[in-house]
């Protein structure tokens, strides 16, 4: 039984595997099955019974997000799917493996999708610094087209598909699946209001699903292999494997595919090594820099998007970036605020001039200008930008999930910083 | 009507409504900015952020935006909630982490949406302690000033400037908080509409230049219900005045017409008020040009006696109001009086009468026309003859968007959502035209014929529509035009625009006869004609083809024939040839001319009498809807001007005419002629008469925090004289006085408590159709009642040989108006006058830009600049119209075109001086 499908034609050098390798190790089996054994509603409902959610970050089930799209030919025009691959968050590179190693995977991944909710067009946005992976996909694409995997007549079907490769001018919020489509469409990356969804006025108006690479790379395999395979492949609630990453300072920073539902424990002393001499655990943004902290007494939680949820974090990315005890928690925020602030689109009022004025009072207390008021004020930010709903978009709550639940484990370091200390480990200016 | 619950208090609201548009239409405020009346909701700014509870049980509600959430029946909101109060505030607070804290030196100062907001969501103490980020401003041209530090990132003036009026270049650019709102680079903005981002952002980066170089705080400016006198359209403005000057346009609502929007003519065109040109005083000319005044009383007895001893003649203007028009037709009797309107022009008046009359189509307002569904353009440039209704034509193609988006259960208000919907499909829009025009961008068939083509498309349509074949088409043409027949038949509401702009009256019976065919396959048919001035139809209309025309009065002055010659603003130069003109005025004993600005024509008057503008005086204006509608003087001029009407009568009183004899006042005027004929019965309910008044009240010009009263005349005296009494209008030249609910035509400026801005006019409206609170007269002139002028016109010989070129009317936005085209700034953006050819044409003639052709008609050789536009079809060339060489030419005839040898070219400007001594 396959227990790593995304990562089984991943070679220790990283070395681009190219369509008749890909083809040799069972590669198009799950798109060949589909399209020319299976309908499209089939095919969804393998997708749905397989329990696949989302693993760009909100873990949304994916057969679910599809069955959103109108099957009807009642306005004939043109569906789409987009690979978000955008992947900008902070602490996150799993796509980027992905992608570098196996391009085909994803590509047969996206004309699975594209077939099941009977797109026509696919892009896969990409982000403008993955230079390998541009090179990698173009190449696959080209491939594909000369296989007649994409075109016309997809292997002797009626099912045809084209496939663009997008490469972004670098901004974290393009990743926002609407703002992605704007950016698509030529326009300012400033994120959509919902509803209307994607699924039914995406790209230029029409129904278009926006997936997240690993979710894409999941498809075939799962229309090969059947919903139950793949839900056995998973530890707990959730199905399938995982791609989890470790950043910061650990023996052995990186990204495996391990079964979904590993615990956090596992993960960071098993396969990151644990950390490195010297330094000691503090907490960890478990699925990259938009979600909460987490502290010691949640090291043996299953890394699963329930579990990680009731722990008053978020799943994210799955990609983890550990704060050590020689790093000072407030210009880790900062750093990370500063980020976010700059990468705000410039949209909506409480992120866009709300992180900034966050960012000013990380940078004086990490500076050793801090203030006794600033606690408070960071409080009101957090409240206010904070929440889900008073901004346009996720990316301002999820900008303060880092801050916010610093400021609740480690308190000691914030007050320390408001008194006007300076601290050993924040740059001083 | 849903019933929704705001604070434990049920209200009804308008279905299909959001919850912050329905709390502003039940008077309860809440703050916003992003949000827009005319232009929906984006959910950018987060400031209308309102409490919603899920459900009977629920306590704490949700935090949501008040201009993104439908209402619906049961639902149930707090606005005072502190959860929603405390985001508010915080709102505002972010947003002044970037604004500079200089009201008092800030334009925008005293009318500011911005203060107002933040008076209202009680932001008072400020956390950040940070810098502020500054921009650096643009030259935005001669009308926009640029103050980018003041901008608040509502985005609302590029969904204006893009979105809503299809302009291209402005736009928002970089991100985060470095988003800036301006040009590519340095420059004029290129949009007509561009003086609307004055209204519609809330705060003082786009301001009005004019205003700021010579600035007037809002509370202090003086203002009157005015009607705009820069083209047929008739929007409703509200002129503010201080120290006697005209110091800005501002739009006045009516929802029928502008709406929340004015064209850049409208808007910066009227500042010619305070020109230097007008004319001083009652004078006279000499040989050497110069102006010596006279006694006016001395020159009106003169004027007068002249009168009873010799054969006069009195030449009106479409420029005019309908009560100095009237007045003159009294003074010399209807067989003397002639519109001034030159013979083309009236045929072709003529004939959109007609049309409107036979079609049995409905005259839409603009308001109307944002609702119809297929358009179809016949020759008419509307952009540059009646731009307002280019703005609601680009309202109108999103009718298709709107049907798309019912589809999805989205609503007219979610803007971006309806607009990533549609993307590019629009309603059909079809037009036929010598040339490109600006309307091209949103046309779906685009026809660049020559205006006898343009006729010949039209019947075919019209043939189409009834049902036949037109065999004379090609089968290409034959697709194109039945593609149009169809989408037109396919509407709910179509619409035929037209208009006189082209010149021939073959296009505008075309236009009829479409309309026609429609009317009879059941539709409801809209048909627009469009005239070249503020009172074309008016004086049409008064005069009823029964004047002699402008031909018969040159023929008579050719005969000897005039002894006096009274013409009322109008410059003939403009109207005939000038050798005809000429000769005229030659002929005449004694010309006395009434005029606002001094011009060709006055330079040969033996008397000139300075006449008040429509800033000045009142006024009735009859617009291309055949709607009446009234202007009010916004302030006593410090010229010793009197409105025409008023000298006119004067003169009458002194030679004893009978009916004059009686004339009190304005409005005895517009009584008699309200009675004069059938056709204008009515414009005496216009607006309310003199008497008018609330509570014994009358209507205050001055809002009651205006200042400086005693101040303003310190220099002279320190006592406050009394305010000068109005006797003429309901209005008063005061502070106090009734501002409580006034019918629409009698609110001179909007205000309401807590809200300074223009935003404030929604305390004056109710209903979901945001009609005005203390109604409004429509007048409008039904067709049945439109005369139609008896006037036969040669037919202009055509010379349609190979050598000669058809000379076809062509408008520009800045330029083409009399008046307007000598405002400040807008002086600076008028083209010099040009004949405009083709690229074929230029090479034939062995000429490229800025060379000079000779062109041989009718009226002899006129020299002109060549530009060349490669839109223009290859046998035509476009003459400016209202430029002076213009009206040399006649429309519609055949010029022959000589390369002129002797042409000086102009310098060239270098654009980056140009920049240099610009005011930035
Ligand atoms: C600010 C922001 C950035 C995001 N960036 C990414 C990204 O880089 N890659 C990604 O797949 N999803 C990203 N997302 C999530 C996407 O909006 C979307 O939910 C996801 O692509 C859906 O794919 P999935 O259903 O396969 O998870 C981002 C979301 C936000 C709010
Ligand atoms: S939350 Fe930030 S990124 Fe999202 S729309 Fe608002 S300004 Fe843009
Ligand atoms: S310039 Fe004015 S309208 Fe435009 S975004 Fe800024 S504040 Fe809003
Ligand atoms: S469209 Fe005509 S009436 Fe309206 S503002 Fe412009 S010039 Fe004035
Ligand atoms: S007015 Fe509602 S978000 Fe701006």
């Amino acid at each position: 039984m396959i227990t790593t499908p995304l990562t089984k034609n991943v070679h220790e050098d990283r070395r681009v595997v190219l369509v008749e390798d890909y083809e040799a190790n069972g590669g198009y089996q799950g798109a060949r099955k589909s399209i020319t054994q299976m309908t499209p509603s089939e095919c969804l409902q393998v997708i749905k019974d397989s329990n696949l959610r989302g693993r760009g970050g909100a873990g949304f089930p994916t057969g679910m997000k599809w069955s959103f799209v109108p099957m009807d030919n009642v306005s004939p025009g043109h569906k789409y799917l987009v690979c978000n691959a955008d992947e900008m968050e902070p602490g996150t590179f799993k796509d980027r493996l992905l992608m570098e190693c196996d391009p085909h995977q994803l590509i047969e991944g996206m004309i699975c999708g594209s077939y099941t909710i009977q797109a026509d067009i696919a892009y896969i946005f990409l982000r403008g610094e993955y230079v390998k992976a541009a090179e990698t996909l173009s190449q696959a694409i080209k491939e594909c087209y000369a296989k007649g995997y994409l075109g016309r007549s997809i292997m002797g079907t009626n099912y045809s598909l084209d496939l663009y490769l997008h490469t972004s001018a670098g901004r974290y919020i393009c990743g926002e699946e609407t703002a992605l489509i704007n950016s698509l469409e030529g326009k300012r990356a400033n994120p959509r209001a919902k509803p209307p969804f994607p699924q039914v006025s995406g790209l230029w108006g029409r129904p278009t699903i926006v997936n997240n690479v690993e979710t894409l790379c999941n498809i075939s395999h799962i229309l090969d292999h059947g919903p139950e395979w793949f839900q056995e492949l998973g530890i707990g609630e959730d199905a399938g494997t995982k791609m989890y990453g470790v950043s910061g300072n650990v023996q052995n920073p990186g990204c495996w595919e391990l079964p979904i539902g590993t615990t956090i424990r596992e993960i960071l002393e098993v396969h990151a090594g644990g950390m490195l001499p010297g330094y000691s655990f503090r907490g960890l943004l478990p699925g990259g820099g938009s979600t909460d902290f987490l502290v010691e007494e949640h090291l043996d939680l299953a890394m699963d998007y329930g579990t990680i949820g009731k722990a008053g974090s978020r799943m994210g990315t799955g990609t983890m970036i550990i704060l050590d005890d020689k790093t000072c928690p407030v210009g880790m925020v900062k750093n990370l605020i500063d980020f976010f602030a700059h990468e705000s689109c410039g949209f909506c009022t409480p992120c866009r001039d709300g992180l900034p004025q966050t960012a000013h009072i990380l940078q004086d207390m990490s500076s050793g200008k801090g203030e006794t008021r600033d606690i408070e004020t960071l409080e009101r930010l957090v409240k206010f930008i904070g929440s889900i709903g008073n901004t346009h978009c996720a990316l301002a709550p999820g900008a303060m999930e880092p801050l916010q639940s610093a400021m609740k484990y480690f308190p000691e370091d914030f007050e320390r910083h408001a008194e006007g200390k300076k601290c050993n480990y924040c740059e001083t200016d | 009507m849903p019933t929704i619950v705001i604070d434990g208090k049920e209200y009804e609201v308008p279905q299909g409504e959001n919850i912050l548009e329905a709390c502003l239409g039940l008077g309860l405020d809440l703050p916003y900015f992003c949000w827009h009346p005319a232009m929906g909701s984006i959910g950018s700014c987060r400031q209308c952020a309102i409490i919603q509870y899920q459900n009977p049980e629920d306590e704490r509600g949700k935090l949501v935006m008040g201009c993104m959430t439908p209402v619906q029946d049961g639902a149930r909101f707090s606005i005072t909630n502190e959860a929603a109060s405390s985001f508010r505030e915080f709102i505002i607070e972010s947003l002044m982490v970037n604004h500079p804290h200089d009201c008092p030196v800030c334009a925008e100062g005293g009318e500011c949406h911005l203060q107002d907001m933040t008076v209202m969501a009680g932001h008072r103490d400020r956390r950040y302690r940070g810098l502020k980020k500054t921009h650096r401003n643009q030259y935005l041209g001669p009308l926009i000033h640029h103050e980018m530090n003041r901008c608040i990132t509502c985005y609302r003036c590029v969904r204006f400037y893009k979105d809503y009026a299809g302009g291209s270049d402005l736009s928002a650019m970089a991100s985060h908080d470095h988003v800036y709102f301006g040009r590519h680079e340095d420059g004029k903005l290129e949009s007509p509409f561009s003086g609307n981002l004055v209204e519609v952002c809330p705060t003082g980066v786009f301001t009005d230049k004019h205003l700021v170089n010579d600035y007037t705080r809002k509370w202090d400016l003086q203002s009157a219900p005015s009607i705009c006198p820069g083209c047929s359209v008739g929007c409703n403005t509200s002129p503010g005045e201080r120290y006697g000057k005209l110091k800005r346009v501002h739009n006045r609502y009516n929802p029928d017409i502008n709406g929340y929007f004015l064209c850049d003519k409208g808007r910066f065109g009227a500042t010619y008020v305070n020109s230097e040109k007008r004319i001083p005083a009652v004078g006279r000319r000499s040989k050497d040009g110069l102006f010596d005044a006279i006694d006016s009383s001395q020159a009106l007895t003169a004027i007068a006696k002249g009168l009873s001893t010799s054969k006069v003649i009195g030449i009106g203007s479409p420029r005019a109001s309908i009560e100095t028009n009237f007045a003159l037709q009294n003074l010399v009797g209807q067989q003397n009086f002639c519109t001034g309107i030159s013979e083309t022009e009236t045929a072709l008046v003529s004939a959109c009468i007609e049309a409107i009359k036979e079609s049995g189509a409905k005259i839409p307002s603009p308001r109307e026309i944002e609702r119809c569904d297929a358009i179809l353009i016949l020759g008419e440039d509307v952009t540059n003859t009646a731009t307002r209704i280019a703005l609601s034509l680009r309202q109108a193609v999103r009718n298709e968007a709107y049907n798309m988006a019912e589809g999805l259960q989205l609503q007219s208000w979610q803007d971006a959502a309806t607009r990533n919907l549609a993307q590019d499909e629009r309603s059909p829009l079809f037009l036929a035209s010598p040339h490109a025009t600006q309307l091209d961008d949103i046309a779906e068939g685009i026809f660049n014929l020559s205006p006898s083509n343009i006729a010949h498309l039209g019947y075919s349509v019209a043939s189409l529509i009834e049902g036949k074949r037109d065999d004379a088409v090609t089968k290409t043409d034959a697709n194109d035009y039945g593609n149009i027949a169809e989408a037109l038949l396919k509407a709910e509401r179509p619409l035929i625009i037209s208009g006189t702009g082209v010149t021939d009256t073959s296009v505008v019976k075309a236009a009829s006869s479409i309309a026609s065919a429609l009317v009879a396959k059941g539709k409801e048919t809209y048909l627009s004609l469009i005239y070249q001035e503020a009172n074309t139809l008016g004086i049409t209309l008064l005069d009823q083809g029964q004047g002699p025309s402008l031909s018969n009065i040159f023929e008579q002055g050719e005969n000897n024939n005039i002894q006096t010659l009274i013409i009322v603003e109008n410059d003939l130069y403009r109207r005939a040839a000038k050798h005809k003109v000429d000769k005229l005025l030659q002929a005449a004993d004694q010309v006395i001319v009434l005029d606002i600005m001094d011009n060709e024509t006055c330079t040969q008057a033996d008397i000139v009498i300075p006449a008040s503008s429509f800033a000045e005086c009142e006024g009735t204006l009859i617009n291309f809807e055949g709607r009446a509608q009234r202007h009010f003087p916004v302030f006593e001029s410090k010229h010793p001007c009197r409105p025409s009407w008023e000298w006119i009568t004067e003169i009458g009183k002194i030679s004893s005419n009978k009916n004059m004899l009686e004339w009190q006042c304005f409005d005895d005027i517009n009584k008699a002629c309200s009675e004069s004929s059938s056709t204008l019965t009515g414009i005496n309910e216009v607006a309310p008469d003199r008497k008018y008044r609330v509570g014994g009240r009358k209507i205050p010009r001055q809002p009651h925090r205006y200042s400086g009263r005693t101040a303003m005349i310190a220099n002279l005296s320190v006592h406050e004289p009394k305010q000068t009494d109005d006797t003429e209008t309901p209005l008063g030249f005061t502070m106090e006085g009734h501002s409580g609910d006034r019918p629409g035509e009698l609110i001179p400026f909007v205000w309401a408590p807590g809200w300074n801005s223009n935003h404030s006019v929604h305390k004056l409206q109710t209903g979901s159709e945001r009609e005005l609170k203390g109604g409004r007269s429509v007048v409008k002139i039904e067709s049945k009642n439109l005369i139609q002028s008896k006037q036969q016109v040669k037919s202009v010989s055509q010379n349609n040989d190979q050598d000669h070129f058809i000379a076809v009317a062509m408008y520009k936005f800045f330029g083409t108006g009399e008046l307007s085209s000598q405002s400040p700034g807008i002086i600076e953006l008028c083209e010099s006058e040009s004949i405009e050819l083709a690229i074929e044409a230029a090479d034939k003639l062995g000429v490229s830009n800025g060379d000079g052709v000779t062109a041989h008609g009718v009226n002899g050789t006129v020299e002109l600049e060549v530009k060349i536009n490669d839109s223009l079809i290859s046998n035509c060339v476009g003459i400016i119209q209202g430029m002076p060489g213009a009206a040399n030419i006649n429309p519609g005839e055949g010029l022959s075109l000589t390369r002129s040898e002797n042409w000086v070219r102009r310098s060239e400007i270098i654009s980056s001086d140009q920049l240099g001594s610009k005011n930035v």
